[in-house]
C-alpha cells in the first residue's frame, strides 16, 4: 500500500471514535503494542528530547531498498502516535517518504500533539523521519 | 473575609473561570505557573489605556502627570505590601526572572571577583540558577548548593557549613514551585548575616500565598512577579535594601536612569530610577497595585488559611486514591502538589486530564535539579489559588480515577 492509502486507512479506523476516551484508549493500546525497542538502541544519537517526553527513533534500509523505522517513547500517548506514524511511513522507499505529506494526524484530531508548544518530541521526530529518508536516498543514489 | 463562605462571589470576580474546556467546566489548577485575573485588575488595565496613558516622568502635561502619579502610587502600594522601609527600594521589573538577572548582573559587577562564592539551593527554579551560572562564566565565581532531604526540606546543617570568607551572596527561594516547601528564610538570613553575607529571596511562589515582610525577614533582596499574584504579565518587583541598591552599578542603560549624559561623562539618576531604564510598564504597575489591593482586601492570612485547607483536603483525597507518589511532603508547605500517579507518565496524565477540562502542569517545571534528586523526568503538579474549591479537587480526583481506567 502507498503511504496515502495507509493514511486513509488510519483515518477510516479512527472515524468510529466520537469520544475522546475511546480514541485515546486506542492510541494507548497502539502504544502498548508497539514492538519493543531494544535498550541498546536508546543511544543519544537516536534520542529526541522534548520538554515533556522523550522519543527514540532508529531506521535502516532493508534489502529491498525500503526504509524500516523503529522507535519508542517514555509516554504512552506519544508512543501510540509514534506507532501510527511508523505504521504509515515504514517500509517505503526513501523517495516516497521524502515526498509524503502526513495529513492523517490532522484528520484524526491529534494535531495538538504535533504542535511546537507540546514539546513532546513528536514534531522533531517527524522531521527526523524525513532526514533519515534523505540520507538513505543519497546512499541509494550512489 | 472568610473565603469559604464567600467563594461564589470571589469566583464571580474572575471572568475566565466560567469557561468550559473540551465541554467541561474549566478546573484551573496551574496557579503556580500563572494566576487568573479579577475584574478589578482587568478594568484597571482598561482604565489606564482609556484615561491616563502618557509617558511617565517626562511630561509637564496633565496626562503625563496622572500616569506618573499612578505609577509612583503603585510603588508605594508595593512598598507597604512588602513592609519595605522606603518606596525607592522598590524597583519595577518585568518579573522575577528579570529581577534576579538584575541583581546577578549589578551586584555581580559591583561586588564579585574571580574565586568568590555564592550559595543557592538544590530546589531553585532555573531562573535562580542560570543567572548565577552566567555570572560564573563572566567572572569565574563558584556556586555552592544547599541540598534538600526526602521531604523536600533544605539541609540547614549543610547550609551553615557552606560559608567561607569567599561567600558573597545567598540566593534562595522562599517557596519551592515544585515541592511547595516553605523554606525557613528568616533563619537562612540570620545565618547568612552572621557571616556578613547578604541574601536574595525568590518570592515568586510566596508573595501570592503568605504574608511577607521584608524588614522582619531582614532580606537584602526580595523578588516577585505580578502575574502570579493575580496581576498582569510583564510586571514584577525587585526589593533591595537601599545600601545595596545605592552601591550597585546600573543594569541597563537608557532613558530615565540617567542624571546627565554627555560623551565625556554620564551620571546616573537616583533610586529607584537608576534601575528602571526606558519607559517602565506604568499600566502594568498600576494594575499590579490593584491586584495587591485585591488580595489585601481578602487578607493574606485568610488566603494562606484557605489554601492550606484546600491543600490538606486535596492530599487526603488523593491519598485515598492510592498508588500516588508525592514529591515534597514537608509540614511547612504551600498549596502545591507534585505527584506521580502509578506508572502513568505525566504527559499522558496531563493530556487526558485536559480532555476533562482540568488544567495542571506536567514536566520538570523548570527545576531539573529537583527531578534529578528524585531520579524522575517530571511530575504532575496541581497548584491552588484563592478561587479554587473542594469541588474542583473532587473533579481532579474523579478525573485521575477515570484516566487510570485507560491504563
Amino acid at each position: 500500500m502507498t503511504i496515502n492509502q495507509l493514511q486513509d486507512e488510519v483515518i477510516e479506523d479512527f472515524a468510529i471514535f466520537d469520544d475522546w476516551f475511546d480514541k485515546y484508549s486506542r492510541i494507548i493500546e497502539l502504544g502498548n503494542e508497539l514492538p519493543a525497542f531494544p535498550e541498546q538502541k536508546k543511544l543519544p544519537e537516536n534520542l529526541i528530547e522534548g520538554c515533556q517526553s522523550k522519543v527514540w527513533i532508529d531506521a535502516r534500509l532493508d534489502e529491498n531498498g525500503l526504509v524500516v523505522f523503529s522507535g519508542d517513547s517514555d509516554a504512552v500517548i506519544v508512543k501510540g502516535i509514534l506507532a501510527l506514524l511508523l505504521h504509515v511511513v515504514s517500509n517505503h522507499t526513501p523517495q516516497e517518504i521524502i515526498e509524503t505529506d502526513l495529513y492523517f494526524i490532522n484528520e484524526i484530531g491529534l494535531k495538538e500533539h504535533l504542535s511546537p508548544t507540546r514539546s513532546n518530541g513528536l514534531l522533531a521526530m517527524v522531521k527526523q523521519l524525513k532526514f533519515y529518508a534523505i540520507a538513505f536516498q543519497s546512499q541509494v543514489g550512489k | 473575609m472568610d473565603i469559604n463562605t464567600h467563594i461564589e462571589s470571589i469566583r464571580a470576580q474572575f471572568p475566565i473561570l466560567t469557561q468550559t474546556v473540551h465541554k467541561h467546566p474549566l478546573v484551573y489548577l496551574d496557579n503556580a505557573a500563572t494566576t487568573q485575573k479579577p475584574w478589578s485588575v482587568i478594568k484597571k488595565i482598561e482604565e489606564g489605556y482609556t484615561t491616563q496613558n502618557a509617558n511617565v516622568h517626562r511630561g509637564v502635561h496633565f496626562l503625563s502627570q496622572m500616569a506618573t502619579e499612578a505609577h509612583e502610587a503603585a510603588r508605594i502600594t508595593v512598598q507597604q505590601f512588602l513592609g519595605a522601609a522606603h518606596s525607592h527600594e522598590i524597583i519595577f521589573t518585568r518579573g522575577t526572572t528579570e529581577s534576579i538577572n538584575l541583581v546577578a548582573h549589578s551586584f555581580g559587577e559591583t561586588f564579585l571577583q574571580a574565586g568568590d562564592e555564592i550559595i543557592v539551593s538544590q530546589m531553585e527554579h532555573h531562573s535562580n540558577i542560570v543567572p548565577w551560572q552566567l555570572l560564573q562564566m563572566r567572572k569565574g565565581i563558584s556556586i555552592k548548593v544547599i541540598p534538600f532531604n526526602e521531604q523536600g526540606e533544605l539541609d540547614m546543617q549543610v547550609f551553615a557549613s557552606l560559608f567561607s570568607e569567599k561567600t558573597k551572596l545567598v540566593a534562595v527561594t522562599h517557596v519551592s514551585n515544585v515541592l511547595g516547601t516553605i523554606n525557613p528564610v528568616k533563619e537562612i538570613i540570620q545565618i547568612a548575616h552572621s557571616h556578613q553575607v547578604p541574601v536574595l529571596v525568590d518570592g515568586a511562589q510566596s508573595v501570592p500565598h503568605i504574608a511577607v515582610n521584608v524588614v522582619e525577614l531582614d532580606a537584602d533582596f526580595y523578588v516577585f512577579s505580578g502575574h502570579k499574584i493575580y496581576g498582569p504579565t510583564g510586571i514584577g518587583v525587585l526589593y533591595g535594601k537601599e545600601k545595596w541598591l545605592e552601591a550597585m552599578m546600573p543594569y541597563q542603560g537608557g532613558g530615565e536612569m540617567i542624571a546627565q549624559v554627555s560623551f565625556e561623562k554620564t551620571t546616573f539618576n537616583e533610586l529607584p530610577y537608576k534601575f528602571e531604564a526606558g519607559t517602565p510598564d506604568f499600566i502594568g504597575s498600576t494594575a499590579l497595585a490593584e491586584a495587591i489591593r485585591y488580595v489585601q482586601n481578602i487578607g493574606m492570612d485568610q488566603i494562606a488559611a484557605y489554601e492550606t485547607y484546600l491543600l490538606n483536603y486535596a492530599i487526603q483525597q488523593l491519598q485515598a486514591l492510592g498508588d500516588i507518589r508525592f514529591f515534597g511532603t514537608s509540614a511547612h508547605k504551600s498549596a502545591v502538589i507534585s505527584m506521580q500517579v502509578g506508572n502513568i507518565h505525566h504527559y499522558d496524565m496531563g493530556t487526558l486530564l485536559d480532555k476533562l477540562g482540568i488544567a495542571l502542569r506536567t514536566g520538570h517545571h523548570c527545576a531539573q535539579p529537583i527531578m534529578k534528586h528524585f531520579g524522575i523526568e517530571g511530575t504532575l503538579r496541581a497548584s491552588f489559588a484563592l478561587y479554587n474549591t473542594t469541588q474542583e479537587i473532587d473533579a481532579l480526583v474523579a478525573g485521575i480515577k477515570r484516566v487510570k481506567q485507560l491504563f
